[in-house]
């Protein structure tokens, strides 16, 4: 009795869990990414591909702030290669012994370069609106990989019921289905170094991958770890169970 | 008790002086210890494995955290990113807090189950409230230190109740803050406390032992041991058992560590805190939800915050509430019910916590709420008097001798007050 | 405690004779697992004061020689430590390249430590017990081999930065570094291998 007793309450927790939602919920395209479940991954190319995304796209707009361009040997790039990209963002630094802040060059060190000096200039050239900083926005939003990917494919007209204002889109997958950033891909905005066609599912994906590796570099050190230590632990608690059974076998209790 | 001699001469020279082994032996090693304790006896070893776990990642952290507005939110990700190993000790202390609750839950139901908080065990239960709530106040203060969305706003809302306090409330408020609103200084201060307040838990939990001590261990019967034949020595057989239950739930604390790291969180608290932007929904940590939706639940403010502290309040008085002489829920068949109500109860108002103040939840935190004092304040008093326990058994070691755990058939005894 | 094999040993032992070996072996291998375990949770602990990647990742810094004149030295931060900079002059170079290197107590030959001979770049720090020595600024001490006096316990440095007297052990170090033009050099960065120096 006890026990079904529990069951129900678990019932009860897991329905009005799933119930609980926000007032304006959509329903994600449940997309199988490469860095899902125990043994995820991120796949090298993958990443490669959607920086190139968020180069040649997103960093129009949106900041990568707490990523530095050294981070990208995570994705494969060598350390010549990051200088270069670093070397192509200019950054005011300084005082020099003149007391004057003057121009350089990026260097690896440095974290990636806003598009907007402040938040100010940022609103001012989006209609008001601001790009939020996309270093962390698959953990900071619900649905984390599978809510981007919905949000850049999910451009739609609206139904004849929804008036879009100057500067609104409509977005099936965007909680409240209206959205001020408009279509920021269409087929062909980036040409991948890797030669693999840019259409828009294809692009979004990448930026996904990669923007999920920007918010969690070290997922794959995680999970490998994750594996070895429960299987450690798996191991090291049937132990101690056989310890704990020959010490109380024969003891009434 | 035996004295024992010990083999070796530096440890006779160090206990002459200082009697630390004389100690240990004394309280871990030959300590009795009911001999029909079940597993849900673990819990309490569990907890105390929790407070030193959050103690040495939160030192750690410490040790690369920035507490200012300007750079919490970046140190706790340069932890994450660039610190050897921060991710883990990160996500280790995070998902630790929840951790450290749910076997602190269970440790509690437990002691309301079995009546552990009786006669002579009052002293006992009590300090056990006292360590909950400075536990409470702990994660509150470390849920704002990353400084995002949710720990901002959770803050503001949270020591905004305060005013409500007739007369010196804003002044208590502007006090807590160190300004107008929660800004740097309560950041500096909530850091500063949080990191003080562990150790304060730590005496209060050295002072619930030395209380637990006193009298022993409750037991699932809830009877009084009558002597070594009801008890076993705590070496090896309950290290044995308490290192395995460790085993079972650390592979638990790792699966989520390693692959839900983010199970117990808020996406929100991954955006920077914003002042001038509030979530749509606010919403505490989970081992918050029953008691922000008694505070919810009452639509006056004061009142609210009344009710909800009261609601922690009227564990001190259990003892007192339930007077029934028989301890284990094990044999008071009507009891046995309300607690599992209470149970229910309890995973109600933590759903209706989680749920904005709308619709249909408002009416079920009412019910729910008003059900949480009615149990204490009326069902368990009543029960008290009111109701017919089964025969207890004459003792631990006859209990435990009778084929499949039987009774003895004798009548019930008049329970042995201390 | 003492106790516990002892305990151990009678703990359940409802057959008085029979030896524990199978259960010890059992507590052996299990405590054995154990410390394992514990030695893997110990270290990422010990590893996190490790200097974290973004400390590593600080390592150079770009210093514009051309107001340096002949004969003058200047002092840069660099990895929180100080760099001594001297645009040497002739005669400079030459006393340095005219001592026996075997005489020397860390034998290095001038050639060694610089990549162009009029620009001696050095960390500050002398190898004895970590204080800056002297001689930076003209009317500073150079000591007796006219580069630089370590006051703390008179270590005595030559004109390429050499340990000649004093209880220091070795040379000031020198640190990677690589001119990116006549004027302006980089610390920190290794030059390329087979760049002329």
């Amino acid at each position: 009795m006890r026990w079904s007793l529990i069951a129900g309450i678990a019932g009860l927790v897991v329905g009005t869990g799933v119930a609980m939602a926000e007032t304006t919920e959509v329903t994600l395209p449940e997309r199988h990414w490469s860095f899902d479940g125990f043994f995820g991954t991120f796949e090298r190319p993958d990443l490669k591909r959607g920086f190139e995304v968020y180069h040649g796209v997103c960093s129009a707009c949106h900041s990568l702030k707490l990523l530095h361009y050294r981070d990208l040997t995570g994705i494969g790039y060598t350390p010549d290669e990051i200088k270069a990209i670093a070397a192509e963002q200019k950054f005011t630094d300084g005082p020099n012994d003149q007391g004057e802040m003057y121009e350089r060059s990026g260097r690896p060190s440095d974290p990636f370069k806003a598009p907007f000096p402040n938040e100010q200039a940022a609103r001012a050239a989006n209609n008001g609106a601001l790009p939020p900083d996309l270093t962390l926005i698959v953990e900071a939003r619900k649905g984390g990989a599978n809510h981007v990917f919905g949000v850049l494919t999910g451009y739609q007209e609206p139904p004849a019921d929804v008036q879009l204002k100057e500067g609104q889109f409509y977005n099936q997958n965007f909680p409240g289905h209206i959205i001020a950033m408009p279509p920021p891909l269409s087929d062909g905005a980036v040409t991948y170094t890797d030669g693999t066609q840019a259409t828009v599912p294809q692009m979004a994906s990448d930026i996904s991958t990669f923007l999920a590796w920007a918010a969690e570099p070290n997922l794959e050190a995680r999970k490998r770890m994750g594996v070895k230590t429960v299987l450690f632990l798996i191991v090291f608690t049937g132990l101690l169970y056989a310890v704990k059974r020959k010490i109380w076998l024969g003891v009434k209790h | 008790m035996s004295t024992p001699v010990f083999k070796n001469r530096l440890v006779r020279w160090i206990d002459y002086r200082l009697p630390v082994f004389t100690f240990m032996n004394h309280e871990l090693n030959e300590y009795p210890t009911p001999r029909n304790l079940s597993y849900w006896w673990n819990f309490g070893s569990l907890a105390g494995i929790m407070l030193v776990t959050m103690i040495v990642t939160g030192v750690v952290l410490a040790m690369h955290y920035t507490p200012h507005v300007d750079y919490a939110f970046q140190s706790v990700e340069r932890i994450m990113r660039d610190v050897n190993y921060g991710w883990l000790i990160r996500y280790l202390h995070m998902n630790g807090a929840s951790m450290f609750f749910i076997v602190t839950y269970i440790h509690i139901f437990r002691g309301l189950y079995y009546g552990s908080y009786k006669s002579p065990r009052e002293l006992l239960w009590m300090l056990g409230v006292i360590i909950l709530i400075l536990m409470m106040a702990t994660a509150f203060m470390g849920y704002v230190l990353p400084w995002g969305q949710m720990s901002f706003w959770g803050a503001t809302v949270i020591t905004n109740l305060f005013s409500a306090i007739p007369f010196v409330g804003e002044k208590i408020v502007t006090w807590l803050w160190g300004g107008f609103s929660v800004d740097n200084p309560t950041l500096n201060r909530f850091y500063s406390l949080h990191y003080l307040l562990p150790f304060l838990i730590v005496g209060v939990v050295v002072l619930h032992l030395v209380a637990l001590h006193r009298f022993g261990s409750n037991n699932p019967l809830g009877i009084d041991t009558k002597g070594p034949q009801d008890t076993l020595p705590f070496h090896p057989y309950y290290t044995a058992k308490d290192m395995f239950g460790l085993g079972v739930f650390l592979i638990i604390y790792a699966l989520i560590v390693f692959f839900a790291p983010n199970l117990f969180g808020e996406p929100d608290n991954y955006i920077p805190a914003n002042p001038l932007a509030t979530p749509p929904h606010i919403v505490p940590e989970w081992y918050f939800l029953p008691f922000y939706a008694i505070l919810r639940a009452v639509p006056n403010k004061l009142g609210g915050v009344v009710l909800m502290f009261s609601s922690i309040l009227v564990l001190f008085v259990l003892p007192w509430l339930d007077r029934s002489p028989v301890r284990s829920g094990r044999f008071r068949p009507m009891f046995r019910i309300f607690f599992w109500l209470l149970v229910l109860d309890a995973v109600v108002l933590g759903v209706v916590g989680a749920n904005p103040p709308e619709g249909n939840w408002i009416l079920f935190g009412r019910m729910a709420t008003i059900w949480y004092f009615v149990h204490f304040l009326i069902v368990l008093p009543l029960l008290s008097r009111l109701e017919r326990p089964r025969p207890l058994p004459i003792s631990i070691s006859q209990s435990v001798l009778a084929s499949g755990g039987g009774f003895a058939p004798q009548p019930v005894r008049t329970m042995d007050k201390a | 405690m003492v106790h516990g094999a002892e305990a151990i040993r009678n703990a359940g032992a409802h057959r008085p004779g029979e030896e524990g070996s199978r259960r010890d072996f059992l507590i052996l291998a299990t405590t054995a697992v154990g410390a394992i375990g514990v030695a893997s949770l110990a270290w990422p602990f010990i590893d996190e004061m490790n200097p974290s990647a973004d400390v590593l990742a600080l390592s150079t810094t770009e210093v514009d020689l051309s107001p340096v004149a002949v004969g003058q030295a200047i002092t840069v931060k660099w990895r929180g430590k100080p760099v001594f900079i001297r645009h040497r002059t002739p005669d400079e170079i030459k006393a340095a390249r005219s001592v026996n290197v075997a005489d020397l107590r860390d034998p290095q030959p001038d050639e060694a430590r610089v990549q162009r001979p009029e620009w001696l770049i050095v960390v500050g720090v002398c190898t004895h017990l970590g204080c800056i020595p002297l001689g930076q600024k003209p009317s500073d001490p150079h000591g007796d081999y006219g580069g630089w006096f370590c006051p703390c316990h008179g270590s005595h440095y030559d004109t390429s930065a050499r340990i000649r007297k004093g209880p220091a052990p070795r040379n000031l170090v020198v640190p990677d570094y690589v001119f990116l033009s006549d004027t302006m050099v980089r610390i920190g960065e290794a030059a390329a291998k087979g760049a002329a120096a």
